[in-house]
């Protein structure tokens, strides 16, 4: 139990999937002028990461990886090279069976999320949490876990982005770095901020 | 197929580079681009491979252009797109081993990389494939051109060296500062400073509702101040 909390943490603060890893930074940069629509895109990132993350565990696991096939009587076939075909594939899939869902059974939060849920299907956050997933070698628990926490992680990092820009409304910027550029250094500050976290343990 | 004339080819590889730059100005795929940046070698790799994948969908997308049903258009173009960035893989796997360890995922993440995403959406889908083919390389080259400076910043500046070989004096302190990723969207956001401050067109409108440098004192009525 100590173990995952401390895997929460650790995606949460110490390796921010948007400040550290620069994941889903597109979408990050795009969408974040004001605290309600950054809302928005944070929690379906949450709810599609804590859905797919997982799902291409079980995949990896019993499909893909070096001798996972060894229930259907193939030994030493491994199917590692479709991997990134294969996730992306999953992906796409589970936010289009999540949105049909949503809007058949949980109409508020389909019109709420609108239309970021089909944004999120190329979001660099999403592949990239299952490929880190792989590298790392996390077992079905442990990903549930990274999958939530990092979802969590880029929600947190989105909506503080978007509180800080929906004030910065009221500066004065110079000409040529309003707008995006000064956008690019306050991230790169916030994830300066964010390293500090770096050694926590639990 | 007409031939594309020396004006137009120039336009199409050119314009992306710094009047039209994808990163800088349609923010578009800088997901992968930011922790790749520390040594000019490994971001060269990462250059070389996004290029040749932007150019081929580019190519691949355009010439079934005719054949692919609007509504599943997106899978279509990502399963090429994801072939494409599995050969790369492997070929990196086989061919630079250890620059291939060091990018790690990050070559996967080409997939979703908005670049190659976003020109096959809007410009394979609508236009031959030779001047598509060209629009992807010019795309790839813009990407590149940023990536390679903010390499080449970080790595100069950083560890005082080149390309591996030493360029500072041997005495140049390691600034860890550049070596830290965050860094990199720093000298992005400075970057975009220089390259809006020669095309003014670039600067984003002033969202401020309050108009900086307008601020003049209240002029206080005459009838309020006799009545």
């Amino acid at each position: 139990m100590a173990d995952l909390l401390n895997l929460f943490v650790k995606t949460v603060f110490i390796e921010n999937i948007a400040l550290s890893l620069f994941l889903g930074m597109c979408t990050f940069f795009a969408i974040s002028k004001q605290v309600k629509a950054a809302f928005g895109l944070g929690i379906a990132v949450i709810v599609v990461l804590t859905i797919t993350v997982p799902l291409n565990n079980l995949i990896y696991n019993f499909v893909l990886k070096e001798g996972a096939l060894s229930w259907a009587g193939l030994d030493d076939t491994n199917l590692q090279f479709v991997g990134l075909i294969t996730y992306i594939g999953v992906i796409a899939a589970a936010v289009q069976i999540l949105e049909m869902f949503l809007d058949k059974y949980v109409p508020a939060l389909y019109n709420a999320l609108g239309i970021f849920l089909p944004l999120i299907t190329v979001n660099c956050a999403i592949l990239g949490a299952s490929l880190f997933m792989i590298e790392k070698n996390y077992s079905f628990t442990e990903s549930v876990v990274y999958g939530f926490g990092a979802g969590f992680g880029w929600a947190l990092a989105i909506v503080l982005l978007a509180g800080i820009r929906e004030k910065l409304k009221y500066s004065d910027i110079p000409e040529g770095l309003r707008g995006l550029g000064i956008t690019f250094v306050i991230v790169g500050l916030m994830s300066f901020g964010f390293m500090s976290f770096g050694g926590i343990l639990l | 197929m007409k031939a594309i004339s020396v004006k137009e080819t120039r336009k199409l590889l050119f314009t992306p580079i710094v009047e039209n730059n994808p990163i800088a100005l349609q923010i578009l795929g800088i997901c992968s681009a930011l922790a790749v940046t520390v040594k000019m070698d490994v971001t060269l790799i990462m250059c070389i491979a996004l290029t040749s994948v932007v150019t081929l969908s580019n190519l691949f997308i355009s010439i079934i252009r005719h054949y692919i049903p609007d509504s599943i258009r997106i899978i279509v173009q990502m399963t090429i797109i994801s072939s494409l960035v599995i050969i790369v893989d492997e070929l990196l796997k086989a061919y630079a081993y250890e620059a291939s360890k060091q990018l790690s995922v990050f070559v996967g993440l080409i997939i979703t990389n908005c670049i190659v995403m976003g020109r096959a959406e809007a410009y394979a889908m609508k236009n031959p494939p030779i001047k598509s083919m060209l629009d992807g390389f010019g795309n790839g080259l813009g990407y590149s051109f940023v990536l390679l400076i903010v390499a080449a910043v970080r790595e100069i500046f950083g560890s005082g060296t080149f390309f591996g070989m030493q360029l500072m004096p041997e005495n140049y302190p390691i600034n860890n500062f550049l070596l830290l990723p965050p860094s990199s969207f720093i000298i992005i956001g400075i970057m975009i400073w220089v390259i809006r401050s020669f095309s003014k067109s670039q600067v984003e409108e002033n969202e401020n509702p309050l108009k900086a440098h307008t601020f003049k004192p209240l002029k206080v009525k005459k009838e309020v101040a006799s009545g």
